[in-house]
């Protein structure tokens, strides 16, 4: 690993100003995803400024119809949260089966959301839930601010401070796991809101999408035997060492019953 | 550079390492505390657990900078007065490890468990154990010894 600095920031605009003055300058959350790819060399960053601590990133409440979770919240604290058990179950199970109960303990929400590698499982519930990403100096909706794997809407100096999730009548994740590491190979996210449903997969494409042809067939009814026949194509999604495409596109279906039926 | 202070096994010490220094290399280098293991250095194998602030670790996955300030526990902090932890002792008893390389981060990774959520399921057990990976055990005995020891914990507390 290269050596390098670190700059502890004492506050939100503080960290934003490390990240335009110092050149080489990158955010550091639970490390949970950054230190393994600085262990590689395939980051090098000179200065480390670490945010996950910062008050302005943490918290979770209830406002309205919208649950807001602080970037800086652990994946154990969501996990483990009666705030978000009540008002959203599937993102209290989602967090709490990341990875192993180490990971949890530092990763966090914020640095999955900018992380987005493509097996993640936030990417998922961020669209399902029509969440909208909080940074310090605007919100973008999910599907604006995902993009293609490991890519976002974010700016080299923007921090994310939040996600509000759109808390939905009824919701459900299922994820297929890889066994090593817990990573989605297929992770379906299914949301039933009076707006409509909403299907949003993960770890089976590039990047998380939503599959519009699955959600008008759960608008028209809502149940698992509604999917059959329903196409998932293969085309588009990634073939790998864990599963081909064909195999992810039948697990699509799998786990997108699983998680209607889970819906209750 | 940076000079840290640290409160290990609840003994105040101070370090100066390259701020690139994991925790894990502060811990066995630096501080010459060698029970800490590392099995894989890629966030894997869970045999670096420690525990800063009462929560597990993997610390090949933490800047030891990340820990000033906070308590640490490796398993050297673990027995007190010559007598060993009640989930040492269980481990012990039960048999819940045979090379032992991987009980360290097993042990402190069930004393977080066990201080949260002393009434674990032994599915609860195994599903925590997760980041946790032992090569000779075939794991029943580590299960069998972490709900004694967490029973033990509680009714020590
Ligand atoms: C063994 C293992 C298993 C795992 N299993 C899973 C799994 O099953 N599912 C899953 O989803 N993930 C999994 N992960 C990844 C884990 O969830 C990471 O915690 C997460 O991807 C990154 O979060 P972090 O807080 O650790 O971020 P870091 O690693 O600290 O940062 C990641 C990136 O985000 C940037 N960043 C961090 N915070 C912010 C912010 N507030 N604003 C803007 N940019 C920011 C950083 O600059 C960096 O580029 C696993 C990781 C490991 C090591
Ligand atoms: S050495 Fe840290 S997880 Fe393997
Ligand atoms: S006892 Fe040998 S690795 Fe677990």
């Amino acid at each position: 690993m290269q050596d390098f600095t670190f700059r502890r920031p004492a506050s939100l605009a503080d960290a934003v100003e490390a990240l335009r003055s110092i050149p080489g300058g990158k955010l550091l959350a639970g490390g949970q995803s950054l230190i393994p790819v600085m262990k590689l060399d395939l980051a090098a960053p000179a200065t480390l400024v670490p945010v996950a601590g910062l008050g302005e990133l943490r918290g979770i409440r209830l406002e309205g119809s919208e649950l807001v979770i602080g970037a800086g919240m652990t994946h154990r604290e969501v996990g483990e949260s009666a705030e978000v058990a009540g008002a959203i179950p599937a993102l209290a199970a989602l967090a709490g089966a990341i990875g192993d109960p180490q990971v949890r303990n530092r990763g966090t929400l914020g640095g999955s959301v900018a992380h987005n590698d493509p097996a993640a499982d936030y990417p998922a519930a961020l669209l399902a839930l029509d969440a909208t990403v909080v940074t310090d100096r605007r919100e973008v909706s999910a599907a604006d601010f995902l993009g293609s794997m490991f890519e976002t809407a974010l700016a080299d100096d923007e921090v994310i401070t939040a996600v509000r999730f759109r808390v939905p009548e009824a919701a459900a994740y299922a994820k297929f796991p890889n066994p090593a590491s817990k990573y989605a190979i297929v992770g379906v996210m299914v949301a039933r809101s009076p707006g409509g449903v909403r299907v949003a997969v993960t770890g089976a494409a590039p990047g998380a999408f939503r599959h519009e042809g699955m959600e008008r067939a759960l608008a028209a009814d809502f149940s698992a035997s509604s999917l059959d026949g329903v196409p998932v194509d293969a085309e588009e999604l990634l073939s790998d060492p864990q599963a081909s495409a064909e195999y992810r596109a039948h697990l699509v279906g799998v786990m997108a019953r699983r998680a209607v039926e889970a819906c209750g | 550079m940076s000079s840290l202070t640290l409160n290990v096994n609840g003994r105040s010490v101070t370090a100066d390492v390259p701020d690139r220094t994991l925790l894990v290399e502060c811990i066995r280098e630096a501080l010459g505390l060698t029970g800490t293991h590392v099995g894989c250095d890629t966030s894997q194998c869970g045999a670096c657990v420690v525990l800063v602030d009462g929560r597990s670790v993997k610390s090949c996955s933490m800047f030891a900078w990340e820990a000033d300030g906070a308590e640490v526990t490796t398993i050297e902090g673990l027995a007190s007065d010559g007598s060993l932890h009640p989930m040492q002792q269980a481990f012990k008893e039960h048999h819940g490890l045979q090379c032992g390389f991987c009980t360290p981060g097993m042990v402190l990774s069930a004393v977080d468990l066990a201080t949260h959520h002393a009434d674990a399921s032994e599915s609860e057990v195994r599903e925590w154990l997760e980041g946790n990976l032992c090569r000779c055990t075939g794991y029943q005995n580590i299960v069998k010894a972490v709900l004694v020891g967490a029973e033990a914990m509680e009714a020590g507390a």
